[in-house]
């Protein structure tokens, strides 16, 4: 997704600042999904998925009540696939009766043109009628090329296009963390 | 992958584990209110069949349209193929409708081989089976069953053993299950009466044996092969009775096939022939869930192949003599 | 006609010499010839041999002139350093009668470029089942004397006993194209391990082998000579040694394409490489070229079989069967029997000129390089390397399994009773 980064991408969020964020945006989602009682955790592929695992982890725990969480693959809804060669599909498992009806709550890494949201909205479309849709990201970069926002922000980060920003996981990475770093080259509106 | 896929030798394992990993995903399509993706939207399949075969036809047109392709049936019967036109001008019609994919079913060996390297078409060319060469998706939708139904669903089939019998000389689907399955890690064994096994088999990686039952308690899988009565005119076996006496499935043979080992059949069955009823509606055979997954298999084919400006990378570990 | 001074020539790959052409026959052969008015080639080293013969050629007139004509096919064997080939009788009409092998005869005389003897079908319509009149030919203009149903295979047993037998009273012989018709139904391919894996249609060794092995006791029982049409597998040349070592008259022919090239060819599903018989395995290959070496095949045979590009510009099982072969046949020999050792150019010259002319019991042909003989002549330039370019063919078909592969040798000049045919690789 990003070009190699020229000089070595820095951290700019360790562990415990990702952890924090999650238990807020667990707190906020409670706080405005009325208990989260009817939400759906949707995430999207790869990181995307650790993190509403995450969450849901934490919704948990603040509720007491079991929450539904599952994965999203949008690669096949993508705008950019005749851009490269065919793309490696990931897991899309939605969990119990379905999206009818509920609100399900899409959850990725990094929020940036917001062509992956439009993807995501197109797929869930395929697969039923949410009652709402909501978009958590555990870092909103800017540069948006659609008109889509998030309804839950880890971090704002301001960035500039040469910039690139990198999630790692514990579950993928070994690590908890977020990167930021300089493109090698600037291609505009890469995403 | 390759641009085409014209063999099931032209796959390495990775491109097989994709292939199959890549139709688990399409295959949960299937179960959704709306069972079709945008993926291919704009692109156009042409279905090339010189012979009739409905259930492959319909299989790949079900495959193409649930990946929003535009699909366009092109049968060879009753249309300007059956009054001489050659394959090459056909397929320089198809060229200049612009298809982007040509799955073609042949009654001549290689005839999909010649289509996509004669420089006719520019689109990529799938091999819906030709002669009695190959049949790469049958293989496919094959190991995709074996794999659910042997090895959890994932990776490859190591170590299974699969018993392929009947017309192994005639079949196209042999064939293709041969390299796949052995590429895939699985160990073949063929059975079929002497005169229905070619000559030069010998170079194949498989066991090859006349003895069905010696071979059932072994066999994870058994693949039950159609077979033509019309064989039995050119002295490849004496009777249909004793063909099926001595190479058919029955419920006693599979009732010494291992507990969890199952019955396979490309369709469309002999019963009577090749297997009887009892075995041909017993919940081991998998024949009904191989057309469902060949539905996904074909899907994942046509993505890969199609889904983006090159078909998808896998390391390419196939053999050199290839 | 003039005189023409060939100078500095090796004769059958001999010391070089010169050769002094006067008319249409061979006047004078030594060193430093003088001739007073005679054109003078400069040989310079290459090799000088007697016309060449191929014993099967198709030259497809009458009936397929899209694919070949007398006329072209002549000047295709000219320029292959042919002057005498064997028109081959599965023309449209077939030439089982008088007047169609008088008519291909004729053609042949007015070409000019080679001289052509037609071949007479053995049974009528190449049907196998009833004799045409082979003395009636033999009797014609055409005076022919090599029989053959090519393209089918005479596999009535009866059939082809009383052929052998009949054609005794006129010296004649019978060609025998062996294919056993039930064990090569739908064949496409040599059967084997590519046939196995390419699911075409295998056509058995023994198919071709069981017939020879008939044939071969039928003419030593009935004392006939008989001859075998392209050997293709190493079992039918065994069999040709044992029948030979056993006193029996048989004579055997290979094709260069069979002493080159092997199935494994075929997995490219190109249709020039279908023929009849099938391409076959190295073993074959190797068993072939051992036997032309050693004598068991007795000569070299281009089985030329033109077709248009629309019979091989399709699927392999749509297609044609057959190869063109007059213009890279001895390019082909030289590759793969003189460069290798198996053969000297005198012995080349026994293979194509002397022995295929013995076999067909030809005048004027096949005879040495010495004075008074006919002066039919080729010259070789072995040093010469080059890739095949089938646009240069003068066959009007180009179905050539050798494009773009560099092979050795070419013909530089062909003379036919002192008329150059061929100057400087080009026809005259």
């Amino acid at each position: 997704m990003d070009a190699t980064p020229a000089t070595p991408a820095r951290p700019v969020l360790e562990g415990p600042d990702i952890a924090r964020m999650l238990t807020r945006i667990a707190h906020e989602i409670v706080e405005r999904a009325k208990g989260a009682e009817d939400v759906v955790l949707l995430g999207i592929p790869t990181r995307g998925v650790f993190l509403a695992r995450r969450l849901a982890a934490k919704l948990e725990e603040i509720t007491g009540r079991s929450v539904l969480v599952g994965s999203l693959d949008i690669t096949m809804y993508r705008d950019d696939l005749r851009l490269g060669p065919a793309r490696t599909l990931a897991r899309t498992d939605i969990p119990g009766d379905g999206i009818e009806g509920r609100v399900v709550l899409l959850v990725d890494d990094v929020l940036f043109s917001g062509r992956t949201i439009r993807a995501a909205l197109d797929a869930l479309n395929d697969i039923g009628r949410p009652r709402a849709v909501q978009l958590a990201v555990l870092v909103d970069r800017g540069h948006r090329e659609l008109p889509i926002r998030a309804d839950y922000v880890g971090k704002n980060l301001p960035t500039s296009l040469r910039e690139t920003v990198k999630v790692q996981l514990a579950e993928e990475d070994g690590r908890d963390a977020v990167l930021l770093g300089v493109k090698q080259t600037t291609p505009a509106g890469e995403r | 992958m390759k641009r085409h896929l014209i063999s099931a030798a032209d796959l390495s394992r990775d491109d097989a584990v994709l292939i199959l990993d890549t139709a688990e995903e399409m295959a949960r399509v299937a179960d959704r209110p709306i069972k079709k993706l945008p993926t291919l939207r704009g692109r156009t399949v042409v279905n090339l069949f010189f012979e009739d075969s409905t259930r492959t036809r319909i299989s790949f047109e079900a495959a193409a349209k649930r990946l929003s392709a535009d699909v366009i049936n092109f049968s060879a019967k009753g249309s300007s193929v059956s009054k001489g036109e050659s394959l090459k001008d056909t397929a320089l019609t198809l060229e200049a409708m612009g298809a982007d994919a040509v799955v073609i079913r042949h009654h001549d060996s290689g005839a999909p081989h010649r289509l996509a390297t004669s420089g006719w078409i520019g689109g990529s060319v799938i091999n819906a089976g030709d002669g009695t060469h190959e049949h790469p998706t049958q293989a496919l939708l094959d190991a995709f069953t074996m794999r659910r139904r042997l090895a959890g669903g994932e990776g490859d089939l190591n170590g299974c053993r699969i018993t392929i019998v009947g017309d192994i000389l005639h079949s196209r689907v042999a064939r293709s299950n041969v390299h796949l399955l052995t590429t895939l890690g699985a160990e073949v064994t063929l059975v079929a009466p002497p005169t229905l096994v070619p000559v030069g088999v010998g170079n194949w990686p498989c066991e090859v044996s006349y003895d069905l039952d010696a071979v059932l308690a072994k066999s994870d899988a058994v693949m039950m092969l159609r077979v033509q009565r019309e064989r039995m005119n050119a002295a490849f076996f004496p009777t249909e009775r004793e063909y099926a006496r001595r190479y058919g499935l029955d419920g006693d043979r599979m009732a010494r096939m291992p507990e969890h080992a199952v019955v396979m059949h490309p369709g469309p069955m002999n019963r009577g022939m090749e297997i009887t009823a009892e075995v041909a509606d017993s919940p081991r055979c998998t024949a009904v869930e191989q057309v469902t997954n060949g539905v996904s298999i074909r899907m994942a084919v046509m993505y890969l192949l199609l889904g983006g400006n090159e078909p998808a990378l896998t390391t390419s570990s196939t053999e050199e003599n290839k | 006609m003039g005189k023409t001074l060939i100078r500095g020539a090796k004769v059958l790959g001999g010391e070089a010499q010169d050769v002094l052409i006067d008319g249409e026959t061979i006047a004078e052969v030594g060193q430093n010839l003088q001739a007073e008015g005679a054109e003078v080639i400069e040989a310079d080293g290459r090799i000088l041999l007697p016309g060449l013969v191929d014993l099967h050629t198709h030259l497809r007139e009458p009936g397929r002139e899209d694919s070949e004509t007398v006329l072209t096919g002549t000047k295709a064997a000219a320029v292959g350093g042919y002057t005498s080939v064997h028109a081959m009788a599965n023309t449209f009409p077939v030439a089982d009668t008088a007047g169609v092998v008088e008519q291909v005869w004729r053609l042949g005389k007015e070409s000019g470029y080679c001289d052509v003897q037609p071949v007479g079908a053995v049974t009528v319509g190449l049907e196998g089942k009833k004799l045409a009149e082979l003395g009636a030919m033999h009797d014609s203009a055409a005076n022919v004397r090599v029989f053959s149903d090519d393209g089918k295979c005479v596999d009535d047993a009866v059939i082809m006993r009383r052929a052998l037998e009949y054609v005794k009273a006129f010296d004649g012989v019978v060609a025998q194209h062996a294919q056993e018709p039930r064990l090569t139904e739908g064949a496409q391919m040599n059967e084997g391990i590519v046939s196995a894996e390419l699911g075409l249609g295998g056509w058995p060794a023994v198919a071709e082998e069981s017939i020879i092995a008939r044939d071969v006791l039928l003419a030593d029982h009935v004392g006939s000579r008989v001859h075998i049409c392209h050997l293709s597998t190493a079992g039918s040349v065994e069999i040709i040694r044992w029948a030979k070592s056993r006193g029996i008259d048989v004579t055997a022919e290979v094709t260069p394409h069979h002493l080159l090239l092997t199935d494994e060819l075929v997995r490219t599903y190109n249709p020039v490489y279908k023929v009849n018989p099938p391409l076959r395995t190295e073993r074959d290959v190797m068993a072939l070229r051992e036997a032309l070496a050693d004598g068991t095949i007795d000569v070299v045979a281009t089985d030329h079989a033109p077709h248009p590009h629309e019979d091989k510009d399709c699927e392999w099982g749509a297609a044609a069967m057959g190869m063109v072969g007059l213009e890279t046949a001895l390019s082909v020999i030289q590759h793969t029997m003189v460069d290798t050792g198996l053969l000297d150019w005198a012995q080349v010259a026994d293979r194509m000129s002397f022995r295929p002319a013995v076999i067909g019991r030809l005048e004027g042909h096949g005879r040495p390089v010495s004075v008074g003989e006919p002066a039919n002549l080729t010259l070789v330039d072995s040093a010469y390397r080059g890739a095949v370019d089938p646009a240069g063919f003068a066959s009007r078909s180009r179905n050539t399994p050798y494009e773009g592969r560099e092979l050795p040798g070419r013909v530089t000049h062909t003379f036919l009773r002192g008329r150059a045919t061929v100057v400087d690789g080009k026809l005259a």
